[in-house]
């Protein structure tokens, strides 16, 4: 099995896409989820709330969550912006869960002598609760990374362009080939970002 | 002066319905180690608590320097007094030095000033700076984990300490040198502390006066010596456990 030339650019050019895709959606659920988990680690019974809702958007098969955007007028319609907004509600769950459990798996200790020594609450969460923290945020981080390097090729299904295409097609043409010029690179793409980001997580833990 | 440190006046403190503390008045007198003695669940934690502003009286009032501490700024409140408990709390991510010199470094001392006093304050807790200074909070023994946790509550020479258990977790006879360093930084550095415990002995050993509690009441409030007579049914029930051949309390 050889790969000709275009096929060869057209790979690199998808996978860029994919890329982009992928960047976009997890940049804005590390933006929206991070925060949240902060707000919400001192707001339990909201914070529970907010999760079982993330956790129901988590269930809804990926396929059917493209689809039940489409027609929603501002964030619907065929393309990119589609994709990136059922992407971005895929990644939330897992930043947003991590951010919350790491801020209050703090040692009550800690945090308790951190406040009796005179600490205000936003020194407390700078210099206690989110450098403790910062490990499991990351792995929330990588963990939506991987799951959205995945599911992003089911964009394609709605225009969202990224290594879903070449699936896609080669699921209609029957054609081996098109299939694995669109999962190899995208199973690449997971393994690399889950070791790069294995290895962050390890070199920034605390002591 | 003379004016007491802490006052309690008609303090009541309660968890919904229920009393954690009902009533209590006391004076911590510049100076003295005043013991809280009493049971699990008597309410003396919530009495420490209740001096640095972490929760705030039901009713009454308590009073640090002679105001209420729902006047105080709750930041300045707890720089003013030192505060060391069970579990140490100390910070993981953060050296020893850099954990002793959290209050300093809060209250903007210049580097050299923070790096001297912290080395002054490692040193009388018998840790040579240079050998433990750089350490993390993980790398030492539960002794010397306390003992880092006393350097920290001291950084910021505060008129007023507080310990909540602090020697609980140790081995018998890392607590006995914990007490001993207790006395002597009592000796040398006159700082007023309020001291909580369940352990009879270590009140007696330590203690200028010892307030034992009892179900959110004050019992009784006297010197170790007067305790000792037994004037209370409480006081004798912890007495009881000095007696030779009963078991640990």
């Amino acid at each position: 099995m050889l790969i000709s030339p275009r096929l060869a650019s057209e790979m690199v050019e998808l996978t860029l896409d994919h890329l982009v895709l992928v960047g976009i959606s997890l940049a804005l659920a590390a933006a929206a989820g991070i925060p949240l988990g902060i707000l919400l680690a001192r707001r339990v019974s909201a914070g529970r709330w907010v999760l079982s809702v993330a956790n129901v958007v988590q269930t809804v098969p990926s396929l059917a969550l493209f689809g039940f955007l489409l027609p929603i007028p501002l964030i619907g319609g065929i393309g990119k912006q589609t994709a990136i907004v059922a992407l971005v509600l895929y990644a939330l769950l897992p930043i947003l869960r991590n951010t919350l459990v790491g801020i209050q798996g703090v040692d009550r200790a800690v945090r308790e002598s951190a406040v009796a020594m005179g600490m205000e609450s936003r020194q407390v969460l700078w210099h206690v609760e989110l450098p403790l923290a910062l490990r499991t945020i990351l792995a929330g981080v990588r963990l939506a990374t991987v799951t959205t390097i995945g599911t992003a090729t089911i964009a394609a299904a709605i225009g969202g362009g990224g290594l879903g295409v070449f699936i896609f097609r080669g699921v209609a043409a029957v054609d081996t080939t098109q299939i694995l010029a669109g999962a190899a690179p995208a199973a690449a793409l997971a393994l690399l970002s889950d070791g790069g980001l294995g290895w962050i997580e390890r070199k920034l833990s605390p002591a | 002066m003379t004016a007491p440190i802490v006052s309690f006046r008609n303090v009541s403190y309660r968890i919904g319905r229920r009393p954690v503390l009902d009533g209590v008045s006391f004076d911590v007198e510049r100076g003295e180690t005043l013991v809280l003695l009493g049971r699990s669940g008597s309410g003396k934690t919530t009495a420490l608590k209740l001096i640095n502003g972490l929760i705030h009286p039901t009713e009454g009032d308590v009073r640090v320097e002679g105001r209420s501490t729902r006047d105080w700024d709750a930041v300045r409140l707890k720089r003013h007094i030192g505060y060391v408990i069970q579990d140490v709390g100390l910070f993981p991510h953060w050296t020893v030095a850099r954990n002793v010199g959290l209050v300093p470094g809060l209250e903007g001392w210049d580097r050299r000033r923070t790096g001297e006093k912290v080395g002054e304050l490692l040193e009388r807790m018998g840790l040579p700076p240079g050998e433990f200074g750089e350490r993390y909070p993980r790398e030492l023994s539960g002794g010397q984990r306390q003992r880092v946790g006393v350097a920290r509550a001291l950084a910021g020479d505060p008129p007023l300490l507080l310990f909540d258990e602090p020697f609980g977790a140790l081995d018998p006879v890392t607590r006995f040198e914990a007490q001993r360093l207790f006395l002597e930084l009592r000796r040398s550095l006159h700082k007023t502390a309020v001291f909580v415990t369940h352990d009879v002995r270590e009140a007696l050993r330590l203690a200028s006066r010892i307030a034992l509690l009892a179900n959110g009441r004050l019992e009784a409030i006297a010197p170790p010596l007067e305790f000792r007579r037994g004037e209370t049914a409480e006081a004798r029930e912890f007495l009881a456990c000095l007696e030779p051949k009963e078991e640990e309390c």
